[in-house]
């Protein structure tokens, strides 16, 4: 019966414990075994190898990784952590994004003013829209250079090849990306950058009102490649409305779904290539 | 088996495989901490701009594209719109999908080398560097009112004018005639894919069993295709030249 009183223990033996750092594994042991702990995490808190192998394995986010990897893959000299480093500031974007989603609307009459509000209304508004332009201006050149890399370790070689065709896409969805958030401040700026970029459209031989060989098909300003886009004859409401779908639905759901397939298949096909 | 290609640097004795738990987890948290930190940071010193209200009466001038797109703005000097912002991108997408179809060189597959593939980094080298970098870097900060040149101690002067005397290569020619020009033209464009092929195929063409005839022949048009844009720039700045064949429906 008495020793079942909880003990005590003494300032002394409390000293002890501290100074010799057996306090940390103790509390560390209560935390660890404790019901709370066990029924998150689907394996053991001691380093094993076991462990180390269940902590990849039977984690949802974690296991898109191997459990194993080669040594020289750990090099940043050889990645340069170029493809971790654009996942990340994709990421970034998402999360900085979505906030920006709950204050802006983009109408023709609210979208500039809203972004006026997020700025100086908003607690942390010019840091979150500070952090997603940023994020996305560093995204781009993040995956340029990643493209540089594995062009340069020839990794795109067999049998990788298709990894990199999936790598093009991303590219080109990631200037997309950009190009379409690059319209949503409805300032000048936004308006005559895009308006400048889908001037293109008109151009497109065959499907542009000012394209090679339009004549044979009939399009016209009001219906061609670029009314398609911009959904009238200039960079209007419409155009702003298109461009937002595109810009928080469309292009990052494809994206996301990219990147999935993209890091599925680094792991298929072997892991990061590597001299062997 | 494949114990031939050891590793120049032996590495003691660590195993080859390592655990992904702690390894790479811990250098991505790292990694990833250093990032976020710099985006914040910088993002607490810099702000993104914002402009006045989007107004479509007011061009303003120079208008530029988003600076990931200047390069091919830039082209926009040498190329009509539907090469420059239609058919070059297209280019430049299928062309980079098609890289690990035509390049079969065995070698350098998952470790740097120039050596072992010297052709193929200058040709990315000169791509990615020259073609698209240099020339954004033209754009964003060289380029001002009516896509003019500045140097950046210039003052933007939206007034500047730039003489434009270009002409087009039938014409420098002294062909006058509508249709011998578009004629002209037509062959020179002809006898500059023709010939440039005609040359790869009998330089290479020991080479056409192992790669194959429609590598060799997408390849050399490819490569064409970028050599003629960097010709039309050197035609144009140095001789005023501003197109090569000129018809009713398109010109280059
Ligand atoms: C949103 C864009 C992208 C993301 C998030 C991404 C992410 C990654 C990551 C995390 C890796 C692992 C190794 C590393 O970090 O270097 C990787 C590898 C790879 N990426 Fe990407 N990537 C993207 C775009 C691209 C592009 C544009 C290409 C090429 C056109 C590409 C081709 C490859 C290839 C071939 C590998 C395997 C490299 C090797 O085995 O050494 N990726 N990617």
């Amino acid at each position: 019966m008495a020793n079942k009183a909880p003990q005590i223990p003494s300032i002394a033996e409390l000293m002890d414990k501290i100074k010799s750092g057996k306090i940390f594994s103790e509390i560390a042991k209560e935390i660890t075994e404790s019901q709370l702990w066990t029924s998150t995490f689907r394996h053991g808190y001691a380093d094993t190898p076991r462990n180390r192998v269940l902590q990849i394995a039977s984690n949802v986010w974690l296991h898109l990784h191997p459990v194993k990897m080669h040594r020289h893959a750990l090099r940043i000299k050889f990645t340069w952590c170029m493809g971790g480093i654009t996942f990340l500031l994709f990421l970034s974007t998402v999360v900085t994004g979505v906030i920006l989603m709950f204050y802006y609307r983009p109408v023709g009459e609210y979208a500039y003013y809203d972004l006026k509000y997020l700025q100086y209304d908003v607690p942390f508004g010019m840091l979150m829209r500070n952090m997603h332009r940023w994020a996305a201006h560093a995204m781009v050149i993040t995956v340029w250079l990643h493209m540089f890399r594995v062009f340069l370790t020839g990794s795109y070689k067999p049998p990788r090849e298709f990894n990199w065709v999936i790598g093009v896409f991303l590219v080109t969805f990631t200037l997309l990306l950009s190009f379409t958030g690059y319209l949503l401040p409805w300032d000048q700026l936004a308006m005559w950058a895009v308006t400048v970029g889908t001037n293109m459209a008109r151009a497109t031989p065959f499907l542009g009102n000012e394209g090679p060989f339009a004549e044979f098909v009939g399009v016209t300003p009001r219906y061609d490649a670029r009314s398609l886009l911009i959904g009238g004859s200039l960079v209007g409401p419409p155009a702003l409305l298109r461009f937002y779908v595109l810009h928080c639905i469309f292009i990052p759901l494809i994206a996301g779904a990219l990147m999935i397939v993209h890091f599925w298949r680094i792991r298929k096909d072997g892991g990061i290539s590597g001299p062997l | 088996m494949a114990q031939a290609a050891t590793p120049k640097k032996k590495i003691e004795e660590v195993p080859e495989k390592l655990h992904v738990w702690p390894y790479l987890v811990r250098l991505e948290f790292l990694c990833a901490l250093v990032v976020i930190i710099s985006l914040t940071v910088w993002s607490i010193v810099i702000d993104a701009p914002l402009e006045e209200a989007a107004n479509p009466t007011k061009t303003p001038n120079p208008s530029k594209a988003p600076w990931y797109f200047l390069g091919l703005q830039d082209i926009l000097v040498y190329f009509d719109p539907w090469f420059a912002g239609v058919v070059a991108p297209v280019l430049i997408i299928v062309g980079l999908m098609l890289i690990p179809y035509l390049d079969v060189n065995p070698k350098g597959n998952g470790y740097y080398t120039y050596h072992e593939r010297k052709v193929a980094i200058w040709v990315y080298c000169f791509g990615f560097l020259v073609l698209w970098i240099a020339l954004i870097i033209m754009g964003v900060f060289l380029r001002g009112p009516g896509w003019n040149l500045f140097m950046p101690w210039q003052y933007w002067d939206p007034h500047k004018v730039v003489a434009l005397v270009s002409v087009d290569l039938p014409y420098a020619f002294g062909i006058r005639d509508y249709l011998w020009s578009a004629i002209f033209g037509g062959g020179v464009l002809l006898a500059y894919f023709g010939i440039g092929t005609g040359a790869y195929f009998f330089l290479e063409r020991k080479a056409l069993k192992s790669v194959g005839f429609l590598r060799m022949f997408i390849k050399i048009q490819l490569a064409l295709i970028m050599i003629g844009i960097v010709i039309k720039i050197v035609l144009r700045i140095g001789f005023n030249i501003k197109y090569i064949m000129v018809t009713p429906w398109i010109s280059v």
